[in-house]
């Protein structure tokens, strides 16, 4: 059977685009597109609000999924209404705070429990500011371009989350020693009963990881609907495939999670990618699961091409990785031949956003400017993209031209 | 789950706004009631314009394979030829 639980999706509140950049409040969504997706996106994408939301890139309305423009993307916390909003099922209900229950349980644990929003609110709390970005970011610019949700730069934000830890909700119930992986379904749903839920599973190490934690507060305010009222995993450093919202179950399992959504997608091919987080319950000859996020940078204060007067001026943008804290961004103005250090800004922990400028003078006519983050591991950004099929971690060195 | 009572209240109370839902007016084209008919049942049509036009007809066909074998999608053999046929005529490569 087929439902339409499609809410109000978009509110053209006035209000909201008070002191947006004007092109942020037309209709269409065409100047606040990443250049390179493809040019489809352009022929209907509008700038739309859903309830309690500024104008984001509206890519898809049922399931919702909306970009944040670049020009959300200028500050290490990104605020709670300009955050991207991503599902990829439609049934989507309003989950109340009084009637809402996580269960804890699975054959890999000793018991089960269910706890209220107010049980988690009286575990011990932690804190932990973490980029949640989906594993799709930039897909729309792979080349050869790839089916899936078109996403440009902004399919990412950078949050204060505030929650019980997993591991302290899992120490209620008690884990086997068997117990190899930790699954996650939330209240969403499909709207056809024949399509498989979005359920999800981390491995038992990172679901003990003192950071991971059941967030019910996000930059110091309940979770927006959108993102995942009453709460929702946090998983540190991981792409946000993970990062269930809606949370209503967690098992403890003793055998892998087969479904689609770890099976089939969220999966990049085994050796391409500098990754060190395995999840090896779910490794396969070809591909293995997505894990953490790839070192990577933006440039968030001018798009490319924009116009600049010549003369001094700084550059800045943002820059993360998969939880290992950024290092250095190096910046070079003459396509890649020299490098200098950018200045890195404030440090809000090894999973946060990490601001850098750098200040240059910009000649009359063309100015090119590259970027390049580098981790505390060692690792770099490519200059060419790594190829693979659903379009994961392009971090792809950005460089943009700017005009004086 | 859930019914289509549930359904058309949800549609009654959203009132105004619902009218404000994405408006996607895909390319006119044999096959396009089709698409309208199945398509929509799950996800708005705005992923057709937006996976274009680069998919090519072996792209078109296997994302609507996708969507049955993946997905579930109720779409019997004759509908799914005529939704293929129609993606490749107007959103292909």
């Amino acid at each position: 059977m087929i439902s339409r639980r499609h809410l109000l999706q978009t509110a053209g509140a006035a209000g909201a685009l008070a002191g947006l950049p004007s092109f942020l409040r037309a209709q269409t969504a065409g100047p606040a597109l990443t250049p390179g997706v493809p040019p489809g996106v352009g022929s209907y994408a509008a700038m739309a609000s859903l309830p309690g939301k500024k104008p984001l890139i509206r890519l898809a309305d049922r399931p919702p999924n909306y970009e944040s423009p670049l020009e959300y993307l200028r500050t290490p916390i990104t605020p709670n209404d300009q955050f991207f909003v991503r599902y990829h099922l439609s049934d989507i209900p309003e989950v109340k705070a009084e009637t809402y229950r996580i269960k804890v349980g699975g054959d890999g644990a000793n018991g089960h429990v269910e706890l209220t929003l107010d049980d988690l609110k009286t575990m011990p709390a932690v804190e932990v500011v973490a980029v949640n970005q989906c594993s799709g970011n930039r897909r729309g610019l792979s080349q050869p371009h790839v089916a899936g949700v078109e996403w440009g730069y902004g399919a990412m934000g950078c949050a204060r989350w505030k929650g019980a830890r997993l591991k302290d909700i899992l120490d209620k119930v008690g884990l086997k020693k068997e117990c190899i992986e930790v699954g996650f379904n939330g209240a969403d749903g499909p709207a056809y009963d024949k399509t498989p839920d979005f359920v999800k599973s981390i491995p038992t190490w990172k679901a003990v990881d003192p950071d991971t934690i059941v967030a019910y507060e996000m930059n110091g305010q309940p979770l927006p609907h959108f993102n995942g009222f009453p709460a929702r995993l946090i998983v540190p450093g991981w792409t946000g495939t993970y990062w269930m919202k809606h949370l209503t179950d967690i098992e403890a399992r003793i055998s892998p999670l087969g479904n689609f959504w770890m099976a089939t997608a969220y999966r990049i091919p085994v050796g391409k990618f500098p990754i060190v987080a395995r999840f090896i319950s779910q490794e396969a000859v070809a591909s293995t699961p997505i894990t953490e996020m790839v070192v990577n940078s933006l440039i968030t204060s001018h798009r490319d091409g924009a116009k600049v007067n010549a003369g001094k001026l700084t550059v800045s943008g943002l820059a993360w990785d998969g939880g290992y804290g950024i290092r250095r961004v190096a910046v070079s103005t003459d396509g890649g031949k020299s490098w200098s250090d950018a200045k890195l800004g404030e440090d809000l922990g090894k999973y946060a956003f990490r601001p850098f400028s750098f200040g240059l003078t910009a000649k009359r006519g063309r100015n090119t400017i590259m970027v390049n983050a580098t981790n505390a591991i060692g690792q770099t950004q490519v200059s060419q993209l790594i190829f693979n099929p659903a379009g994961y971690h392009n971090n792809v060195m950005q460089s943009i031209t700017l005009n004086a | 789950m859930r019914t289509f009572a549930i359904a058309f209240a949800a549609v009654l109370l959203a009132g105004a706004s619902f009218a404000q839902e994405q408006e996607i007016k895909l390319k006119p084209g044999t096959g396009l009631e089709k698409v309208e008919g199945n398509c929509a049942a799950c996800h708005t049509l705005a992923y057709i314009p937006m996976n274009s036009p680069f998919l090519d007809a072996k792209g078109w066909e296997a994302e609507v394979a996708k969507m049955i074998k993946a997905y579930g999608a109720p779409i019997d053999d004759a509908d799914a030829k005529a939704i293929a046929e129609y993606l490749k005529s107007n959103y292909g490569s």
